[in-house]
């Protein structure tokens, strides 16, 4: 058993000076009927090279993504990450660290919380930060929680351009704590409806931008309907490299602003761990889930960072605490950090220059294809189309065909009657090469 | 024995920091100060070699950003160094023992890592379709299996995304199994004084108020108070088992059977369960719900501070009520349900995007596997068998909070022990910096005053157990000897000296802003 270091010998010592005649003896407390007399029916231990082959052949079995012409977005996005990321974030020092509440050894993860804070801070156009959620949807989730919490309403609406898992996470958590929740009808670009369906219960709205349909908008009118019916305005965005070229949800008035981190540094791992940015205005911050990281000095006076505003948080506040979350994305939130910096902002806005650059190409190539209807009017780097056969079934036939194409939008919302409706995204890592074969592909499917 | 041949000194240049010498530079010999990256004057740089686009952004019309976004780019050599360096300002468990009660922090075994970054794992999307994924539903599938016969629980929900995340997922399912009798009046969780505070935020969170349940002389829940509090109004009791003070719940069956009996369901913690896996299921106490930090019982790595995972295993009176997706069996094979249908409507619906922490069901598979079903057992022994050695080897100069039997994988001491020496807890344990090892977890539980707990884990030898031991000793010795300058000044030896934690609440700074120019700081 490589991971467990005593020795009979050891324990037999141990044994002794505790005083206890035998290991059963330190299970004394539990009740007799409950201990298990022998180990559970599951395989005995196996060694690093068994590990290793039975692993390998499940991973075998899945078609990665970097194999094939690749297309899917939909909340989750395929970006070339360097190198340098992932050997940082293995560094034993990072990797195996704990949560930083002993800041005097933690200054490591506590700068780098400083540094991801003031880089969402500045992507999101916002005040401040805080050092991350759980990923996009949940952070969507808290954000509702917290304006219900602070304008002291119960309504929540919901903007028909709301990935729909995240309406669904939500709606899981506005539902249990009582907070009414509105779902505007599914539309490619109908923000305005958000606008009428304001009024004096309202707590918030939630616009995604880019929203789930790929469609960019510009929600400063809602924002402003929003607040000015004492409501706060939530921008939900699921790509963060859009930021590198659209306006921030701070430029167009957010209260708060949530995103999903995943799409800088971190790799898509079907759905997860993913990291959640949660951005807000100052005045709200001690409203704010999560933890937070601040700048303050030692007893030396050389600058430092600590873990701070905790009596917002459960350890402190227990059933009155702002939310009940103890952790972060730590090692998410720094490959986002590491990743960020090396880009730059003139890296990022190059990328994501190139993110929308390869999705025109791919509008245009399928555009041209008969039976494909390009639905959405503008867009960062992902688009609708509506086919002349159901999405899904195109999917299926063009995963045989070596193509992930993209996403159907029935997969997210299996009732909207939008079986038709294919999202398609390309990123940098799409070639012009996988542009042609999806195009010609896709012509042979629809023919 | 020399004291620093005990610990080890966090920085290269200790010695000649803590005798007061002072570098030209400010740096601590190798260690050097490390500014911000927004210090570094790269706002025109890259480290990323990107192709020229070729189009521009004209489509996008009035929707581009066009105001300086304010960050700075590093080339990659810069990168390297600077958050290295950073890194080596942290303490690691690849470092050295973390005594941290309640919070396990184990060996994090690099193959795991390894597995988890299969381009098959790692490089795929949650919504291609399922047909080209086999290989991760099966991998959830085994996860699920392992889960369940460890726990005999009949069901689990993998998709929480941390330990507290799952605290929620149980109380939702709970809430729905209440709601879908008709049972409306249960507005009450119960949860024992010495609770994690997630329980009862999460409790909270979800509309509950929160009834706290007192506590015996001997660290369990008390079952008189239990009782007086069990009623119509109660949805659930939460309670940690081993709890929070390291021991056993003995009454946890009577509890189980208390709580059903008043038609509330049996919220377990499961944060310990790294104290009794192989060797008791929680199915068999009379649990419904219990979540499992994998980064806790199967050392998928804590990072700094996440991500976890806190997959939930449900009873028969909760499975229906699992949030989506799911894995069935259908006719070729295995299918995620992602959404509930027919009698599953019930559920309660989604608690994120997506199917769960996939990259962290990996790692703790390839745990689970490399120990196996003896593997673990033994894993649940060692990790005992190391707390208690702690408590037997450290009583006679620190006070057992709970003296009286054995722990389970965590030993709790009060500070009582220091009282009239003029050292606080606090002191104390930044001190233990001093001597080469992070602090135990101090004042929680609430429960006992000053409270100082150690959890060792099963993956420290004898030896690192012995060198703790040795350190703990004569940091106690000293105290009592009246030593106080090495503990009120403590840490001495870290790369920064105690850091001002109010001064950061009172003045919040929280991110890094441009220094105003001087021109304008004048006026």
């Amino acid at each position: 058993m490589r991971y467990l270091p005593l020795t009979p010998d050891d324990r037999r010592q141990m044994l002794g000076a505790i005083g206890a005649g035998s290991i059963d003896a330190l299970f004394v407390d539990v009740p007799k009927s409950a201990v298990l007399d022998g180990p559970v029916d599951l395989p005995g231990f196996a060694g690093e090279l068994e590990v290793e082959r039975e692993l390998g052949a499940l991973a075998a079995r899945n078609v990665a993504a970097g194999s094939v012409p690749f297309f899917c977005g939909a909340g989750a996005y395929r970006h070339h990450v360097p190198a340098s990321v992932d050997h940082i974030i293995q560094r034993s020092e990072f990797l195996t660290s704990y949560t930083p509440y002993q800041p005097e050894i933690a200054q490591g993860t506590l700068q780098v919380l400083f540094e991801f804070q003031t880089q969402v801070a500045a992507l999101t156009g916002m005040d401040v930060a805080n050092a991350s959620l759980y990923d996009g949807s949940t952070a969507a989730g808290e954000a509702v929680m917290m304006a219900s919490r602070v304008t002291r309403r119960s309504k929540a609406i919901l903007s028909g351009g709301l990935h729909p898992h995240y309406v669904q996470t939500v709606e899981t958590l506005a539902h249990a704590a009582g907070v009414a929740t509105e779902r505007l009808a599914p539309a490619i670009d109908a923000e305005d409806a958000v606008i009428a369906a304001i009024d004096g219960d309202t707590a918030c709205v939630v616009v995604q931008t880019p929203n789930v349909f790929g469609t960019a908008t510009d929600v400063t009118k809602i924002a402003a309907a929003a607040q000015a019916a004492g409501a706060l305005m939530i921008v939900v965005t699921t790509e963060a490299v859009s930021f590198g070229l659209l306006k921030s949800p701070g430029e167009m008035g957010a209260d708060i602003a949530v995103a999903e981190g995943q799409s800088i540094g971190n790799a898509l791992n079907f759905g997860g761990p993913y990291v959640g940015l949660f951005a807000c205005k100052e005045k709200l911050v001690r409203q704010a889930p999560g933890r937070l990281c601040g700048e303050t000095v030692d007893a030396d006076g050389r600058r430092g960072f600590v873990l701070t505003l905790s009596t917002r948080e459960q350890h402190i506040r227990r059933d009155k605490a702002t939310s009940n979350i103890c952790t972060n994305s730590g090692l998410c939130a720094l490959a986002f950090t590491i990743h960020m910096s090396l880009l730059g902002e003139v890296g990022l806005r190059k990328l994501a220059l190139l993110n929308h650059q390869q999705a025109l190409k791919t509008k245009i190539a399928l555009g041209s294809v008969k039976g494909v209807e390009v639905l959405t009017p503008r867009f960062f780097n992902e688009f609708a189309v509506k086919l002349s056969k159901p999405a899904a079934e195109v999917v299926e036939a063009l995963a045989a065909r070596g193509v992930l194409a993209g996403v159907p939008y029935s997969r997210l919302d299996p009732h909207a009657g939008l079986d038709d409706v294919l999202l398609v995204c390309a990123t940098e890592t799409v070639t012009d090469g996988d542009i042609e074969t999806f195009k010609t592909q896709l012509a042979e499917v629809l023919a | 024995m020399s004291m620093n041949s005990v610990g080890r000194p966090t920085t290269p240049q200790a010695e000649t920091a803590a005798g007061g010498f002072a570098s030209l530079t400010g740096g601590r010999g190798l260690l050097q100060d490390e500014v911000l990256i927004f210090e570094m004057g790269g706002w025109s740089k890259t480290g990323v070699d990107l192709p020229e686009a070729s189009i521009s952004a004209d489509e996008l019309g009035d929707l581009v950003r066009t105001d300086p976004i304010g960050l700075p780019g590093l080339s990659e050599p810069e990168t390297m160094r600077h958050y290295v360096r950073l890194s080596q300002k942290n303490h690691a468990i690849d470092l050295a023992l973390y005594p941290l009660g309640s919070c396990t922090m184990k060996h994090n075994p690099r193959l795991n890592e390894k597995m988890a970054r299969l381009a098959g794992f790692a490089d795929i999307h949650p919504l291609q379709p399922q047909s080209t994924v086999p290989g991760a539903l099966e991998l959830m599938d085994r996860l699920a299996h392992w889960l369940k016969t460890l726990t005999g629980m009949p069901a689990v929900a993998l998709t929480p995304k941390a330990g507290a995340n799952g605290e929620l997922c149980g109380i939702l399912a709970i809430q729905a199994a209440h709601k879908a009798r008709g049972d409306d009046a249960r507005k009450v969780v119960l949860v024992p004084t010495s609770a994690h505070g997630t329980n009862p935020a999460t409790a909270a969170f979800v509309g509950y108020s929160v009834r706290e349940i007192a506590q015996t002389d001997d660290g369990r829940v008390d079952l008189a108070d239990l009782e007086a509090k069990l009623g119509p109004d109660v949805a659930a009791i939460m309670v940690t088992n081993p709890n929070t003070c390291g021991l056993f719940e003995r009454d946890i069956v009577e509890i189980a059977r208390l709580t059903h009996a008043a038609g509330a369901y049996f919220y377990c913690d499961g944060a310990n369960f790294n104290a009794i896996v192989g060797r008791v299921r929680p199915g068999d106490l009379g649990v419904d719900a219990m979540h499992i930090n994998l980064h806790k019982t199967f050392s998928t790595p804590h990072g700094g501070g996440g991500p976890g995972a806190g997959p939930v295993v449900l009873s028969e009176a909760l499975a229906a009520y699992a949030p989506t997706p799911w894995l069935t069996y259908g006719p070729d094979g295995l299918v995620l349900q992602e959404e509930a249908i027919g009698e599953a409507a019930g559920a309660f619906g989604r608690m994120s995007a997506f199917h769960g922490q996939m990259g962290m069901y990996v790692r703790a598979y390839a745990y689970m596997r490399s120990h196996g079903s003896d593997g673990l057992r033994q894993v649940a022994e060692d990790a005992v068998l190391n707390a208690n050695y702690i408590k037997a080897t450290l009583s006679d100069l620190m006070s057992p909070a709970f003296p009286d039997g054995p722990c389970m994988h965590e030993a709790l001491f009060d500070d009582s022990w220091l009282d009239g020496t003029g050292v606080t807890t606090l002191d104390f344990a930044k001190a233990m910096i001093d001597e080469g090892f992070h602090p135990m977890t101090m004042y929680f539980p609430l429960v006992v005053h000053g409270a100082m707990l150690i959890e060792p884990t099963e993956t420290e030898s004898k030896q690192e157990l012995d060198r703790f031991v040795t350190a703990l000793r004569a940091l106690a010795q000293a105290a009592k000897a009246g030593d106080t300058d090495r503990f009120k000044g403590a840490p001495h030896l870290a790369p920064l000296r105690r850091l001002d934690e109010t001064l950061a609440a009172r003045k919040p700074k929280l991110r890094w802003k441009p220094e105003a120019p001087a021109s304008m700081a004048a006026e």
